[in-house]
C-alpha cells in the first residue's frame, strides 16, 4: 500500500529523533521584507516542547531511513527491520513551508540514510535546500547533516544554502566508531570538519578588491556524541569534545544519552539512557567554553575520569580545591569568580559592573541574581565571611542529594 | 498631585511625553500617580502642565530601550519605578547602569518577565489559514500573553511573514498585517478560526519526534507552562503520549532483535571494501595505506594523515618535523606560517623540484583555550613513523636530503644531539642517504631580530647549497660530499 505523507513524516521524524541538535540560534540576520518568506537570526525560538523535555524548533526530518550502512547504535542501519520510507524533495519543500506559515517551527533539519552512494545522498540533500532558498525564498533556518565521505563540491554547496553543517562524530574514540560503525571512518569525519572549518575561514576573508566571499554556514557547524553505548568515561569524552572545538571551531558538541531504540542490535546495552551523565557533560562542557577551566582540571577530581552524578562539576571542583577559597567579591578577577560555586557568567558580569559602584554586600549579590546559597561558602563580603564553612567536612553533603537508605528487598 | 492615565495602545510614548513634561516642571515622583485605561482614583489629581518647564531632560538610549518593554508589564508599578528611575537620572547618571541598584534590578525583573512573554509568543502563537479571495494567503491566530505586548510583540511577525495576510487576536487588541501593512485595533470578540488540515501533519510529527525513552515532564512544563497550553493544538496529544510511553520502551527492552533482513548482507557486501596493503608497492599506495594508520597514538586526535608533496622522482627530499594546524586541518605538509617561509626561501635559493614530507605523519597539540597548541613528537612517535618515512625515501631515491630541524634529523640519522654544532653538515641516513641538517623554519619565526636574521641566511645558505648539490651531481657523478667541499 501506497504511504501517505502523514506515514511517512511519522517513520521519518521517528528515525530523526536520535539526533539531539535543536539550535536555531545564531546565524545572519535576514526577513523577508525585501521578498520571500522567513526571518533568521538573534537567539533561536523553541516552538513546542515534547514530554521528553526537549524542544522542538525545528522539522528535524530524514529524507529517508533506507541506509546502506551498519551501525549498531542506530535505528536505521541496514542490518534493522525498521519500517522504511523516503519523502520526494518537493514533499519535504511543502512540509517545512506550510509548518512554517503556521509559526510551528523556524526551519528545516534535514539528514537522511546513506542510499546509493555519499554524493547520491548529499547531492539529494542539497537540492532540497536549494529548492527552499531559490524557488521559494526561504529566509527561515536550515541545518543540514553532512555526509562525511561526500564530495568537497557538494559540501560547498551545502555550506551556502544551510545556516548550519554538522557531522556526527557519534563516538568518542576511534576504535568504538571502528567496532560499532564498521563503514565510518573517524579521520573522515574529522577531515569532513576540517574542511567545513577551513572553508568558512575563507568566507570571513575580503579578496584583495575588497568583497567579501559569499557566506558559508555562518550559524557555524555541530556534531554530536552518544554517550553510554561504547566503555568511554567522561574524560575520553570531554578530551574529544575539547579537541573538536579548539580543531574545528564547532559551535556545540551535543551529548546524547544512549537510548533504547526499537529491534536494537545485540552488541549494545539495553539500559535506562544516563540522563544525569548527560546532563553532568553539558555542564563541564559549558565550563570548558565559557569559564576556562580544562578538561584534566574537571575530570581529575575523581581518579575514575567519571563526573561525579550528584553535584555539578564546578562544585565538585571547588569542594577539591578549597584551598583556593574563600575568595573577595570585591577584589578577585574574572577568571577567579567564573570559579566560584553559584556564579554564572551573567553573574560575574553584574558583579564587575557594579563594582565600580561601590563594595558589594552580602545582599547585593542577592540582588543581582547571584545563588548564595551555594557561593556563601567560597565568597567573603565586608559584611560576610564564610568562617570555617570553606574548610568544614560536611560541605559536600550540604549540596549532594541525601544519601538513600539501599532496600533490603 | 498630578495623574497621569496611560491608554490601552500606545502607552510608552503616552508615558514618555508625561514623563518629558513633569521632569521640565522636576515633579518629585511622589507627586505623580500612575494608571492604566479606566483606573479611577478616589483623589482628584491636577492636569499635567501645558508647556515644558524650565529643566532640561536627559536620558539613554538603553533606559527609553528599558522603559518600552517594562511599561508592557501588567503589574502597576512600571509606570511609577521608571519615573523614580528616570528622575534620579538627571542627578545621578551611575546609579541606572548599577546592576545591584534597587530600582535598576526591580526593573529588569519586569523587564525580563515582558521579554519572556515576548518570546513565549514568538513561539506559541499557532496560525491557521483562513479562506481568502486575494492572491494573498491569509492566516489567522489567537493568542493569550500575560503582558501588553501586543506592539512590541507583533513586528516579528511582519518581518518574517511579509508575504502573507495575518491576524493575531489577543485579549488586549487585535493587530493585523494586510498587504504589508500592520495595525493595531480595540479588543474583539475571540475568533472562530476554521480547521486547518496542516494541523494534523503537525500533531503526527510531534508525537513522533518523542522519544518515550527519557520522559522529563519538569523540563516541558517549565518551558511550556500549562497557561499557554490551551491555545496549542498539540497538547492534546500529550495524554496520550505519556500513557503509552513505559510500555513502549519495555517492548523495545523486551524484543529481542529480530532475523537480520536478507538484502542486509547483500547491500553490505556490496560496499567498496579500502583496499590496503601490507606492503605498498608505490607512493600512492603507500599514501593510501598511511591515511588509516594506527601505528601510534597520535591519529586519535590528529585530523588525518599529512602525506609528502611534489615531485616523487625528485633529487632532492626536504623533511621537516611534523604537520601544524593549518598542514592538519588541509591535509596537505608545508601549508602553514613556516611552510610559506620555507616556499620563500626555496624560491630565493632557486631549489628546483622536490619531495617535501614530515618525519611524524599526524599533527601532536594539546588543546588550550580556543587554540590547539603544537607540541614536539616523541621519539618513540618518531620511530613508529619512520615505517612511512623510510617507504617515501625508498620510492624517491633522493641523491640528499635536507633535514629540517631536530625531529627530521633524528629520524634521518638516528642522532639526537643537539642541532647547534651539526647545521650546514651532511650526515649519513639509516639508509645511508646524504643528510644535510639545517634549522626548521618555525625555529626562525621563533626568534627576534639579529637572531632571526642570522638562523634566516643559514637556512637560506643551506638550501642553496643543497640546490647546488643536485644541480652538480645532475651534471656530473661527483659524490655529494665532494660538491660541498666536506
Amino acid at each position: 500500500m501506497r504511504k501517505t505523507l502523514s506515514d511517512k513524516l511519522a517513520i521519518l521524524a521517528d528515525a530523526a529523533k536520535y539526533d539531539a541538535s535543536c539550535a536555531s540560534s545564531g546565524t545572519t540576520r535576514r526577513d523577508s521584507r525585501n521578498g520571500g518568506i522567513g526571518s533568521a537570526g538573534g537567539s533561536g525560538i523553541c516552538h513546542a516542547y515534547t514530554p521528553d523535555g526537549r524542544c522542538i524548533s525545528l522539522l528535524k526530518i530524514l529524507m529517508t531511513n533506507f541506509c546502506i550502512y551498519d551501525c549498531a547504535y542506530c535505528i536505521n542501519r541496514v542490518s534493522s527491520g525498521v519500517e522504511r520510507a523516503r519523502f520526494t524533495p518537493e514533499e519535504v519543500v511543502t512540509l517545512t513551508l506550510e509548518f512554517y506559515r503556521r509559526n510551528y517551527i523556524e526551519g528545516l533539519f534535514l539528514s537522511s540514510g546513506i542510499i546509493k552512494s555519499p554524493d547520491d545522498t548529499m547531492a539529494d540533500i542539497t537540492r532540497i535546500a536549494r529548492m527552499l532558498r531559490e524557488d521559494h525564498g526561504f529566509k527561515g533556518y536550515i541545518h543540514l547533516k553532512t555526509i562525511p565521505e561526500a564530495s568537497q563540491e557538494l559540501i560547498d554547496e551545502a555550506g551556502r544554502y544551510a545556516d548550519r553543517l554538522s557531522v556526527n562524530i557519534e563516538l568518542p574514540k576511534d576504535d568504538s566508531t571502528r567496532t560499532l560503525a564498521p563503514q565510518k571512518r573517524p579521520e573522515t569525519i574529522r577531515a569532513a570538519m576540517a574542511s567545513v572549518r577551513l572553508k568558512q575561514q575563507a568566507s570571513k576573508e575580503r579578496s584583495h578588491t575588497g568583497k567579501r566571499a559569499p557566506k558559508f554556514a555562518p550559524a557555524g557547524q555541530s556534531t554530536q556524541m552518544i554517550v553510554g553505548a561504547d566503555g568511554s568515561n567522561d574524560k575520553a569524552i570531554l578530551t574529544t569534545s575539547s579537541r573538536l572545538y579548539t580543531g574545528y571551531k564547532l559551535r556545540r558538541v551535543y551529548y546524547s544519552a544512549f537510548s533504547p531504540i526499537p529491534d536494537s542490535s545485540a552488541m549494545l546495552p539495553l539500559i535506562k539512557p544516563p540522563l544525569v551523565r548527560e546532563h553532568r557533560l553539558y555542564q563541564a562542557d559549558w565550563l570548558l567554553r565559557f569559564y576556562g577551566f580544562d578538561v584534566d582540571e574537571i575530570t581529575d577530581v575523581a581518579p575514575s575520569g567519571n563526573l561525579d552524578l550528584d553535584i555539578d562539576p564546578k562544585l565538585a571542583w571547588a569542594l577539591a580545591h578549597r584551598g583556593q577559597f574563600p575568595v573577595d567579591v570585591n577584589g578577585a578577577g574574572r577568571n577567579v569568580l567564573l570559579r566560584v560555586p553559584g556564579f554564572g557568567t551573567k553573574t560575574v558580569n553584574r558583579i564587575l559592573t557594579a563594582r565600580r559602584s561601590g563594595a558589594l554586600r552580602y545582599a547585593d549579590l542577592l540582588r543581582i541574581g547571584a545563588r548564595m546559597g551555594m557561593a556563601k561558602s567560597f565568597v567573603t563580603t565586608p559584611d560576610w565571611s564564610p568562617g570555617g564553612l570553606t574548610d568544614s567536612a560536611n560541605l559536600r553533603a550540604r549540596f549532594a542529594p541525601a544519601p538513600e537508605q539501599l532496600s533490603l528487598f | 498631585m498630578y495623574r497621569v492615565t496611560l491608554p490601552a495602545l500606545g502607552f510608552f510614548e503616552a508615558w514618555r511625553d508625561a514623563a518629558r513634561r513633569l521632569l521640565t516642571h522636576a515633579v518629585p515622583p511622589d507627586q505623580v500617580e500612575w494608571g492604566r485605561g479606566e483606573d479611577a482614583s478616589l483623589f482628584p489629581a491636577d492636569p499635567l502642565p501645558d508647556a515644558d518647564g524650565p529643566h532640561a531632560v536627559t536620558t539613554t538610549k538603553e533606559f527609553l530601550s528599558l522603559a518600552r518593554t517594562a511599561l508592557c508589564h501588567t503589574g502597576t508599578e512600571a509606570p511609577t519605578l521608571l519615573y523614580q528611575a528616570l528622575h534620579r537620572h538627571q542627578t545621578n547618571r551611575r546609579a541606572l547602569s548599577n546592576p545591584a541598584d534597587p530600582i535598576a534590578r526591580k526593573l529588569s525583573v519586569l523587564q525580563k518577565s515582558v521579554r519572556r512573554d515576548i518570546h513565549k509568543m514568538h513561539a506559541f502563537v499557532r496560525f491557521r489559514e483562513l479562506p481568502t479571495e486575494g492572491n494573498r494567503r491569509s492566516f489567522g491566530a489567537w493568542f493569550e500573553p500575560d503582558h501588553h505586548i501586543l506592539e512590541t510583540g507583533t513586528p516579528f511577525f511582519a518581518k518574517r511573514f511579509a508575504d502573507m495576510d495575518w491576524m493575531i487576536a489577543t485579549p488586549q487588541g487585535v493587530a493585523r498585517f494586510e498587504d504589508g501593512t500592520h495595525t493595531f485595533h480595540p479588543p474583539a470578540a475571540r475568533p472562530d478560526l476554521p480547521e486547518d488540515a496542516s494541523e494534523a501533519l503537525w500533531g503526527t510529527y510531534f508525537a513522533n519526534i518523542f522519544n518515550p525513552a527519557r520522559l522529563h515532564l519538569q523540563a516541558m512544563r517549565s518551558e511550556m507552562p500549562l497557561k499557554y497550553w490551551k491555545n496549542l493544538p498539540e497538547t492534546d496529544l500529550i495524554p496520550g503520549m505519556l500513557a503509552d510511553a513505559e510500555a513502549r520502551v519495555e517492548k523495545m527492552r523486551a524484543a529481542m532483535p529480530t532475523e537480520v533482513p536478507a538484502h542486509a548482507e547483500r547491500i553490505l557486501s556490496r560496499l567498496p571494501q579500502p583496499k590496503v596493503a601490507d606492503l605498498p608497492q608505490c607512493m600512492e599506495d603507500a599514501r593510501t595505506a598511511a591515511m588509516h594508520c594506527k601505528r601510534c597514538g597520535l591519529c586519535e586526535a590528529a585530523t588525518q594523515t599529512v602525506w609528502g608533496r611534489g615531485y616523487a622522482q625528485a633529487d632532492l627530499m626536504i623533511v621537516g618535523e611534523q604537520p601544524g594546524d593549518g598542514e592538519d586541518l588541509a591535509g596537505k605538509p608545508f601549508v602553514g606560517p613556516a611552510g610559506k617561509l620555507l616556499t620563500e626561501l626555496m624560491d630565493e635559493a632557486k631549489v628546483g623540484d622536490s619531495w617535501m614530507t614530515n618525519a611524524v605523519k599526524h599533527f601532536k597539540f594539546r588543546p588550550t583555550g580556543k587554540r590547539r597548541m603544537h607540541q614536539n613528537p616523541d621519539r618513540h612517535e618518531i620511530d613508529h613513523c619512520r615505517w612511512w618515512l623510510d617507504l617515501e625515501r625508498r620510492f624517491v631515491q633522493p641523491t640528499l636530503t635536507v633535514a629540517l630541524g631536530g625531529s627530521a634529523a633524528y629520524a634521518l640519522t638516528g642522532n639526537d644531539a643537539p642541532l647547534k654544532a651539526r647545521r650546514g653538515q651532511i650526515e649519513t641516513a639509516h639508509d645511508d642517504g646524504a643528510v644535510l641538517v639545517t634549522w626548521h623554519p618555525s625555529y626562525i619565526l621563533r626568534l627576534d631580530g639579529s637572531a632571526a636574521a642570522t638562523a634566516r641566511a643559514e637556512l637560506l645558505d643551506d638550501l642553496a647549497a643543497a640546490a647546488e648539490v643536485i644541480r652538480s651531481d645532475q651534471g656530473s657523478s661527483h659524490p655529494v660530499t665532494a660538491a660541498l667541499g666536506a
